[in-house]
């Protein structure tokens, strides 16, 4: 991402903050300012919990520029607490030790550089929830 | 509204095309589509395609091919939709005709992929996907697809076996399109051993990295019954939109935007989907075949793959599909894969397929994707007498 985006992001990437729509009560994650369930503003901000379970997932065995160094890697749909799917990536995990419904939580990780010279851009992943881990 | 035929074909093999630059591809297909049309210099030109400022770092493509096609001073323009862009072009260039602001158009899909590595191919692909949501997690077209298909085979119950064959009915079909860019048959075996690229999609599941260029010139029904030519006219072109990354869709198992352009195809056609004798489907991957043709009419829900699994999907099927290979085996240069499926459709119905003719069809239909399922764009042509 470039460093304006960076920038922009950073609430909701740094600190998993959506919005909740005044009209219906949608709750809305990455914020986008217009509800699409009611066609309504929604700006008013909403942190969400950061908890969910994996909704679907993939192993990255390719990667796009940007990501190369890092295969293989897991990417996945997270269904959180609140209702919205999220794309992120999974981390602290094995890709065989990944199923659908698996608890997990978020957590704010280095992803990737921009080139030699450019920023180090942190973004949420989510890791198996550690509360479920320890009573296993 | 006026009703609206082809009436002229052109288009370049589809392959790695190391001596052809994008001008060169786009300008080579539309030179012989107006040359097989026959009617003079077109009133505009529009042409599809999605990559061209990231893999060649050319825009402003209108003037550029309509220069080099030898039909400088036309209007010309554009026309962006992703991996739809071709079929969005065909969807303007219909409108213009239907209402009467032209009289000749000819529609160019071109898309020139090998100019860059894979890498940056991908991330350039990657762009019709959400950049800011997705794909800055390191997701890939591909990636987005095996999120799909990992969710299909938990919620029905499949194996990735089961998708083998939409594959090694594309590559079957290829191997007697000239143009084609795979021309052998696959196994389900081969299909199998593939490598994984994103788990669950495997190199056999999806269309591969392709330079090409497919054009058609549009006239009024009126000019082109005129040309003494086999008559196939535009029954229906709908498109519709869905949200752009997979997270925002109400059901990531629906292609919303299919089911509501294919409706709204079958409306203006006035025909049902079992009316259909052929179907060009957008089978980049082989879980958007299935979802294809749920969204569409032709299977139920969760049930898509299983029209792949009893092999209703050959040509002598009950819905064939990829007739000439699709977007597997023909190939897929993005921008122009639209346009390379109408191409085929027409050709069809005009009976010209050679081995792979349809004996007798007058309805087929073509449907473009842009991105993971977010346009969609549905044609239907038929056979005149
Ligand atoms: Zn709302």
């Amino acid at each position: 991402m470039s460093l304006a985006s960076s920038w922009r992001t950073r609430k909701f990437r740094l600190g998993f903050v959506g919005e909740i729509c005044p009209q219906c009560h949608a709750k809305l994650f990455p914020p986008r300012d217009i509800c699409p369930h009611c066609g309504g503003p929604a700006k008013e901000p909403l942190a969400f919990s950061g908890h969910g379970t994996v909704y679907s997932y993939t192993t990255m065995s390719v990667a796009p520029r940007g990501f190369e160094g890092q295969t293989p890697y897991v990417a996945a749909l997270v269904k959180t607490e609140e209702g919205p799917l999220v794309t992120a990536q999974l981390t602290d995990v094995a890709s065989d030790e990944v199923f659908i419904g698996m608890p997990v939580e978020m957590v704010t990780r280095h992803i990737n550089e921009e080139g030699d010279d450019g920023i180090i851009n942190y973004h949420f992943k989510f890791r198996p929830e550690l509360a479920a881990a320890a009573k296993h | 509204m006026r009703e609206v035929a082809v009436i002229g074909l052109g288009q370049t093999p589809v392959g790695e095309h190391w001596e052809s630059s994008l001008r060169i591809l786009g300008s080579e297909a539309t030179y012989l589509a107006l040359e097989d049309a026959g009617t003079g210099l077109p009133d505009a030109l529009l042409v599809g395609n999605m990559l061209s400022g990231l893999s060649c770092g050319q825009e402003n493509l209108g003037a550029l091919i309509a220069d080099y096609a030898g039909i400088r001073g036309v209007p010309a323009a554009k026309i962006e939709a992703g991996c739809a862009s071709g079929a969005a072009a065909l969807h303007q260039g219909y409108i213009m005709v239907a209402g009467g602001m032209a009289e000749t158009v000819v529609v160019c899909g071109v898309e020139k992929m090998t100019e860059t590595s894979q890498p940056d191919t991908t991330v350039a692909l990657a762009a019709a996907a959400d950049a800011e949501n997705e794909v800055a997690h390191g997701l890939s077209f591909v990636g987005l697809n095996a999120l799909l298909m990992q969710r299909y085979l938990y919620e029905y119950g499949y194996q990735r076996a089961d998708f083998a064959n939409f594959a090694v009915t594309a590559h079957r079909n290829a191997v007697n399109n000239p143009a084609a860019m795979f021309r052998r048959a696959i196994t389900p075996e081969a299909f199998m051993k593939a490598k994984l690229i994103a788990e669950p999609v495997g190199l056999l599941d999806s269309a591969g990295i392709a330079d090409g260029a497919a054009a058609l010139v549009l006239a009024p029904l009126d000019l082109a019954r005129s040309l003494g030519k086999p008559l196939v006219r535009i029954a229906a072109s709908a498109a519709a939109t869905d949200a752009l990354a997979i997270h925002d869709r109400a059901d990531i198992l629906e292609l919303r935007a299919a089911r509501i352009s294919s409706l709204n195809a079958y409306a203006q056609a006035g025909i049902q989907p079992e009316d259909i004798d052929f179907f060009e489907l957008h089978d980049a991957f082989t879980i958007m075949s299935a979802l294809s043709l749920e969204a569409n009419g032709f299977a139920e829900r969760g049930q898509g793959v299983r029209l792949a699994m009893e092999e209703a999907i050959s040509l002598s099927g009950r819905i064939p599909i990829a007739t000439m290979g699709g977007l597997k085996a023909r190939g897929h240069p993005v921008g122009a894969t639209g346009t390379y499926q109408a191409l085929e459709a027409v050709t069809q119905l005009r009976g010209e397929a050679g081995a792979n003719q349809i004996p007798g069809c007058v309805l087929g239909m073509t449907q473009n994707i842009g991105g993971s399922g977010a346009n969609i764009i549905t044609h239907i042509f038929e056979r005149v007498s």
